[in-house]
């Protein structure tokens, strides 16, 4: 546990970025350069690699300083970077050097990260996925498709869950890497979606090179180290704390009350079902946090993504339902791409966040999977018969 | 034990629980597992009483869980609301048989919040210790007071007063030695209590749903009366108990529907069909891991109401309000698919799911519905909120 001392350092150590390089007028990459120099990147990283070595809870105390001092919320500007590769960097890379040379320009968002898993014929079955790398001397080499890659376009470097062993079952023939996004043989192409933008990508490897010191794990224990990866994505969506009626919908009581002339019992009721869903949901994010002081997060913190995904539709659909026949229009179709690393679909119109909520159940786990989650992992209720359990990847049927 | 409720800070953070409230929890659980196991319940839900009185003196005097929340000065351990709950989740988990919905809830947080006098503090102390029990013979409109629809009336003579009138439906008042009754007199509605075995008392027990929660109607006619809280008071403490009482209630469905979700997962992982456990088939894992999402939903918003009465955090009638539509939905459904889960079996008199089924729908049902609650927190959140940042909607020209 933190204790007195460890604070105080913490806090002084935040006031001293903040006063040599005050956030409000230097380059937001020189601002968080200067916070991973300082160790206060992530305050439970070792010295020399953006940490203090000391608990991870008082990360708070120095984002409340660097923070309220202007500076930004770097998990917003480069998400992968700071949500999942710094901490599978820190567990899985293989030297000292490599780690510094990648998590420096990580943590001042100068090299943005993407992660590269998902795949067109590998969704929610991950372990399936066939994207294969083959050992050439000192490299490997890498062929296949990734999909829904969000910044492929912008990262300079991914993550990269690859078959290495197709004569194994799935889960042992996967091997992680950092690939170069810049190399020869990687190409990013622009993934349209059902909005419109293209706030995703499709990544192509043909014969693209990997040097070996850029494998993060053992050879064959890839998903293992994904794992690692994934945690780490679960507790950066846990996230801090909200007001009541903040997030998602806000936007529906507040269109709601600018419109009283289409306001009818039925839909307040509805409108009302919602709110409660999203309170209760909000008020076990905070017992969840709670939990999670006195002693690892409870099953409360798995809950979340589903039932945030499933309330976002549910309120842009309200929203349409409300409109009417005013709601069914929209700004246009034009191919745009936005270069923000967060998501646009949140910013655009009201018609726009209603076509991206229809990714919300499927990204990240579709809520099929995560009700299978919740039933095996918390409920601890037994797994569905597998077709492909203990089969040669080579030999599982796909299509 | 009880005393070491009394020494606890007072300000505890939502939703921590304190080491002697863990301790609390488990002394009550097995209290509960050796006086209201199964048997016992359906033998004294058909007994009359429908309850063991020397059980319920122990849960006073011995376990000292049944006034919590009353101050050390009346005779209490000077505990918080969180202690009282806590004790609450156990008896209803359990279904424990006794007046806990009439003395629990709603009598004794009733006195506690009147001033102080002979009458209030003899009543106390024999409530606290299980001595004698009470009901609240007063009538409520979906949780809340209404001085309107009082329908007893109050007369003094000299020093004594007396009550006419009938109150039908009050929850445990067939057993109870005192009544608790709200009764309109010469300066307006005050709160009065009625010894059960004066003259001048007439009741008649009523069949209910629930057998484990009885119900009378009461005739008073010149029953004679002691005046508990004048017509100054009232108001306040009946809206109080009737929140705490609504907050308590949400515990215990709460601690039942909890109890019913750990009882439909054993029976999903241990009832074979087709060969497999029915709990690895999606259409009943993804039955309990929605029921797993409404529980925790419960938990949060109740416990959140608790505190919020605890410490006055938030606003009482909200919080209430959202806990109440919040736990009476979550135990309804939870009880309705236990006995879906449990199929065949779960039909069945020999089996526990309709205990359980009945008490939800009782509970629904009482201290107002989850659409009453819901209508309310419309009233306060919906029918309040400003149209400010309201979302962009597309109108049809292009961007």
């Amino acid at each position: 546990m933190s204790n007195a001392a460890d604070t105080d350092r913490v806090a002084d150590l935040a006031r001293q970025v903040v006063a040599e390089h005050d956030p409000k007028s230097v380059p937001i990459p020189e601002f968080l350069a200067a916070c991973y120099d300082a160790g206060l990147s992530w305050v439970h990283f070792p010295e020399g690699l953006g940490g203090l070595g000391v608990s991870r809870g008082l990360q708070a105390v120095a984002d409340r300083v660097l923070q309220g001092a202007g500076g930004p919320v770097p998990l917003g500007l480069n998400p992968m970077g700071y949500g999942m590769a710094a901490p599978t960097i820190r567990e899985h890379a293989q030297s000292d050097d490599v780690k510094k040379s990648w998590l420096r320009p990580l943590a001042s968002t100068e090299d943005l990260w993407c992660q590269l898993f998902s795949e067109p014929g590998a969704g929610s079955d991950l372990a399936g996925l066939a994207t294969s790398a083959i050992r050439d001397g000192d490299d490997w080499v890498i062929n296949g498709q990734k999909v829904w890659t969000s910044l492929a376009h912008r990262a300079r470097w991914g993550l990269l869950l690859a078959r290495s062993n197709p004569d194994v079952p799935k889960h042992k023939g996967l091997t992680y890497f950092v690939i170069d996004m810049h190399g020869p043989g990687v190409e990013t192409r622009p993934l349209r979606q059902m909005t419109g933008q293209a706030e995703f990508n499709e990544v192509y490897f043909t014969d693209a090179r990997i040097p070996d010191k850029h494998r993060l794990g053992e050879v064959g224990n890839g998903w293992n180290v994904a794992m690692t990866t994934l945690m780490n994505e679960r507790s950066a969506l846990g996230g801090s704390g909200s007001r009541r009626g903040a997030g998602t919908i806000a936007d529906a009581v507040s269109l709601w009350a600018s419109r009283p002339d289409l306001q009818t019992p039925v839909l307040r009721d509805r409108l009302s079902q919602l709110w409660l869903r999203a309170e209760a949901q909000r008020l076990t994010s905070e017992r969840s946090r709670a939990a999670a002081t006195v002693g690892g997060p409870g099953p409360e913190g798995s809950i979340g993504k589903l039932v945030g995904a499933e309330l976002n539709q549910r309120v842009y659909q309200f929203c349409m339902d409300l409109l009417g026949p005013e709601g069914v229009l929209y700004h246009g179709y034009a191919h745009g791409r936005d270069e923000d690393a967060s998501e646009s679909g949140w910013r655009g119109p009201l018609q726009e966040r209603f076509l991206r909520s229809r990714a919300n159940t499927i990204e990240g786990g579709t809520s099929d999977v995560m009700r299978n989650i919740l039933g095996e992992r918390i409920l601890g209720l037994p797994g569905d018969l597998r077709a492909d359990a203990g089969m040669p990847w080579k030999e599982i049927p796909r299509g | 034990m009880v005393e070491e409720l009394a020494d606890q800070p007072r300000n505890q953070a939502e939703f921590t629980f304190s080491d002697e409230q863990v301790q609390l929890r488990t002394a009550v659980r097995k209290f509960c597992t050796e006086n209201f196991d199964e048997q016992t319940v359906r033998r004294l839900m058909e007994s009359d009483p429908p309850f063991d009185a020397k059980v319920w003196t122990r849960l006073g005097s011995e376990l000292g869980v049944l006034g919590l929340c009353v101050p050390e000065a009346d005779g209490g351990v000077g505990g918080s609301l969180v202690d009282q709950a806590v004790a609450v989740e156990e008896l209803g988990a359990s279904l424990a048989c006794g007046p806990v919905f009439g003395t629990v809830f709603l009598a004794i947080p009733a006195l506690v919040a009147a001033s102080a006098g002979p009458v209030r503090d003899g009543l106390l102390a024999e409530l606290v210790e299980g001595r004698r029990t009470a009901a609240f013979a007063v009538a409520d409109r979906a949780g809340a007071f209404d001085s309107a629809a009082v329908t007893v009336t109050a007369s003094r003579s000299g020093e004594q007063w007396t009550l006419t009138g009938t109150v039908p439906r009050v929850v445990d008042g067939g057993a109870a030695d005192d009544l608790l009754v709200a009764a309109d007199g010469p300066d307006g509605v005050a709160l009065y209590a009625v010894d059960a075995a004066r003259p001048g008392v007439d009741r008649t027990p009523l069949v209910t749903l629930d057998l484990t929660r009885p119900q009378a109607t009461i005739r008073f006619s010149d029953a004679p009366a002691r005046l508990v809280a004048d017509s100054g008071e009232a108001l306040r403490v009946i809206e109080h108990a009737l929140q705490v009482g609504a907050a308590l209630l949400a515990v215990e469905q709460v601690g039942a529907a909890q109890h019913l979700l750990d009882l439909s997962v054993e029976y999903a992982k241990t009832r074979l069909q087709f060969g497999r456990p029915i709990g690895s088939f999606q259409a009943v894992k993804h039955r309990l891991a929605d029921l797993l999402i409404d529980v925790e939903h419960a938990r949060s918003t109740t416990y959140h109401a608790v505190w919020a009465l605890a410490d006055g955090t938030d606003d009482p009638a909200l919080a209430t309000s959202i806990a109440q539509a919040t736990a009476s939905a979550a135990f309804a459904r939870v009880a309705t698919d236990t006995i879906q889960v449990h199929g065949g079996i779960g039909f069945t008199w020999e089996h526990q799911a309709h205990l359980y089924f009945k008490r939800a729908t009782t509970d629904a049902a009482l201290l107002g519905s989850p659409e009453q609650h819901r209508s309310r927190v419309a009233a306060l959140v919906l029918d309040t909120a400003s149209a400010e940042r309201v979302p962009r909607v597309a109108d049809g020209m292009p961007a």
